[in-house]
């Protein structure tokens, strides 16, 4: 009765009572849901154009930031520092596709989802062989990314939301629109969403795989120096970073594969639920640090009635 | 020449499907025998046991479990690493509560524990299929290393959180723990993987293997010709989890000697997909040729820069090392996406009928 007690009705008993905690947490976690669905979206970019499933997406993002804060230490001023990384992030764009992607075209998933594994070694390793692997600041004030917070009270109680984490979910959503207007709007999105249908279909009329490759690979680029920039900012600059991306693959299942809507609304519910369960149920019952696996169970128990997601393409078999 | 075939006929069926049909694999395998039990423990030093050895043979014995599942049923699992971890904690947990128990009996038995474990987390597979699979194994990674962490009693509540070998005695000798010598581990070992290949072997030549291969290349069409998929899927989640568990336990017992939670993290997930991969999947003889690769390779490439004298730091070496070990992993793959066995088989292919091209 006690245990039934302490899962069923005293986190909600502690929730009504301290509701201004309540946002924070809901806030806090809705800002780690934004940063997820920002990587999960670079994921489903490339798995929707290219079927790969690429497990270099959250070390790209380590890398984007590094060489960024690595640029600014050697004297490059921020402003030029961005384009600079951008254009790094585009030659490494270039390098996957003619280095890794066309000489492994037409293998099995299995063989491309390991070689995106051999990039994230090697990334890791040039990394941390050019700029080091000490733990470095990201450059916030800079980059001109406010610093200070907002402190509201409501119910009588205290919340308090830091300036960065507002830049973050506005820059999120503007990237996210932006990509959706390239994606629905322009030719190269029509051509990116046409490899995604069929591939064989694309290519007969004329899209260029490679260039298309090159394109996805670099837009992933950029999601990954917007995610770099801002989580950067909340956790610093390091290799240890890399366990966010393994927080996107849960998103990815929750939301499907295939599915731009899904990343960015199982990013959100699993920011918000796994903060929820570990301040309410995790903390108190289970001793703590229950984020790094909630994510997955939560995303296993939704597979098991959703085989492909909730808003995957249905998965149809022939033989 | 060495593999002229010519003049071994096979009078019957028996003889056909026999384990060596060629009369030279089984010279071949005779001689890295030898090799292995006696010109290997008289050549080799302590540093060489420790350093090559000891490792190359725990994890080719992890990768053939994990072959079995993802090579011969098609069931891809990044949770390797976790399951060893269940082998090695349940070991532990048999040794010291059981101390007068044989480590044999210790190490077989906490095979079945991961192997319980891995059929929970098979459970899924029924459902799902493909990457999502192997997301939901992650699953199980992330939650038993939390676990491992959490749960004081697995490690009898030491404060360091780590789980320490005791000295073990098997007929006089030290097999684990501190003063056990390499050599006697070493022989421990290779019997140990001997014994597991033997079965291994037979059981993926057998009726079960053909019909894990036979889920894995297409599992409708295998239900379809009416076989229980469940019964295949998680009979293949079974055995290999079990092997991977036997892994595990050796990994601490024997090479170890001390193990944390976070030894069995994802990268050693990793490095065992790597073995299984390069090596070949769907080949027994592929993780032995991709764990001696895997091993050999970092100790070969922290002692380059020593050996020409050049000033780098070993924190630069490591990192270079990482870096060589991502590229290398692209470049086997490119060269030959079916692994190392299927470049042996070739080579073999090529010996058997030289010295004409065809």
């Amino acid at each position: 009765m006690d245990f039934l007690n302490s899962v069923f009705v005293k986190p909600f008993a502690d929730m009504a009572a301290a509701p201004d905690f309540l946002i924070q947490v809901l806030w806090e976690g809705m800002v780690s849901g934004v940063l997820y669905a920002l990587i999960a979206l670079g994921f489903v970019l490339i798995y929707k154009s290219s079927r790969i499933f690429n497990f270099a997406q959250g070390i790209m993002v380590v890398f984007a930031a590094l060489t960024l804060v690595g640029l600014h230490e050697r004297g490059v001023p921020a402003w030029f520092a961005v384009p600079l990384t951008l254009l790094v992030m585009f030659f490494l764009a270039v390098g996957v596709e003619r280095l890794v992607l066309r000489p492994l075209v037409n293998q099995p998933d299995l063989i491309l989802f390991m070689a995106t594994i051999g990039i994230t070694l090697f990334l890791i390793g040039f990394g941390e062989t050019i700029f080091g692997g000490e733990n470095k600041r990201m450059i916030t004030q800079e980059l001109g990314i406010p610093t200070g917070s907002f402190i509201f009270e409501p119910f009588g109680g205290f919340v308090s939301i830091e300036q960065r984490d507002v830049t973050a979910v506005v820059g999120a959503v503007v990237l996210v629109v932006g990509l959706l207007l390239f994606l629905n709007k322009s030719k190269m999105g029509r051509a990116i969403r046409a490899l995604g249908d069929d591939h064989q279909a694309a290519l007969s009329v004329g899209i260029s795989l490679s260039t298309i490759w090159v394109l996805v690979w670099f837009i992933a680029g950029i999601i990954a120096l917007v995610t770099g920039i801002v989580w950067g900012a909340r956790a610093g600059v390091s290799f240890a970073l890399e366990v966010i991306a393994y927080k996107a693959l849960p998103v990815l299942m929750l939301g499907g594969l295939e599915s731009v809507m899904g990343a960015i609304i199982g990013g959100l519910m699993i920011g918000v639920l796994e903060k929820l369960f570990e301040i309410y149920w995790g903390q108190p019952l289970l001793g703590g640090n229950t984020e790094i696996w909630f994510a997955y169970m939560l995303a296993l128990v939704v597979l098991l009635f959703r085989p492909q997601g909730l808003f995957g393409e249905k998965i149809i078999e022939r033989v | 020449m060495l593999y002229r075939v010519a003049g071994q006929f096979k009078t019957s069926y028996k003889a056909d499907y026999a384990l060596f049909p060629v009369r030279q694999d089984a010279w071949l395998l005779a001689f890295i025998l030898v090799l292995a039990f006696v010109v290997f423990p008289m050549t080799a030093n302590e540093f060489m046991f420790r350093a090559l050895l000891i490792p190359v043979l725990i994890y080719s014995l992890a990768a053939l479990g994990l072959n079995i599942l993802t090579g011969y049923a098609g069931q891809l699992s990044l949770g390797t690493g976790a399951f060893m971890g269940v082998g090695a904690y349940a070991c532990y947990k048999l040794v010291t509560i059981f101390p007068e128990m044989n480590i044999i009996v210790a190490i077989a038995l906490s095979g079945f524990f991961s192997a319980g474990v891995g059929v929970a987390f098979g459970l899924p597979s029924l459902r799902i299929k493909g990457f999502y699979l192997a997301i939901a194994t992650l699953a199980a990674q992330f939650f038993l290393v939390w676990l491992f962490q959490k749960w004081a009693w697995l490690y009898n509540y030491n404060t360091s959180g780590a789980i320490q070998v005791p000295t073990i005695r098997m007929f006089g000798v030290a097999i684990a723990g501190p003063n056990a010598t390499a050599m006697a581990q070493y022989y421990f070992v290779l019997v140990m993987v001997c014994v597991i290949t033997f079965f291994a072997i037979n059981i993926t030549r057998g009726r079960i293997g053909r019909v894990w291969k036979s889920v894995r290349d297409m599992d409708i069409a295998a239900e379809l010709v009416g076989i229980n998929l469940m019964k295949a899927k998680l009979s293949a989640f079974f055995v290999s989890s079990y092997i991977v568990g036997i892994a595990g336990a050796l990994f601490v017992f024997l090479w170890r000697g001390a193990a944390e939670a976070n030894l069995f993290d994802i990268p050693l997930s990793f490095r065992v997909l790597f073995i299984a991969i390069i090596g070949g999947l769907g080949s027994i003889l592929g993780n032995y040729l991709g764990a001696i690769l895997i091993v050999a390779l970092p100790v070969i490439l922290s002692t380059v820069p020593r050996a020409f004298g050049l000033p780098i730091s070993s924190s630069m070496v490591e990192h270079m090392n990482v870096m060589i070990i991502g590229a290398l992993i692209i470049t086997f793959l490119i060269l030959e996406p079916h692994g190392l066995a299927r470049l042996w088989a070739i080579v073999r292919e090529k010996l058997i009928i030289w010295p004409f091209p065809h």
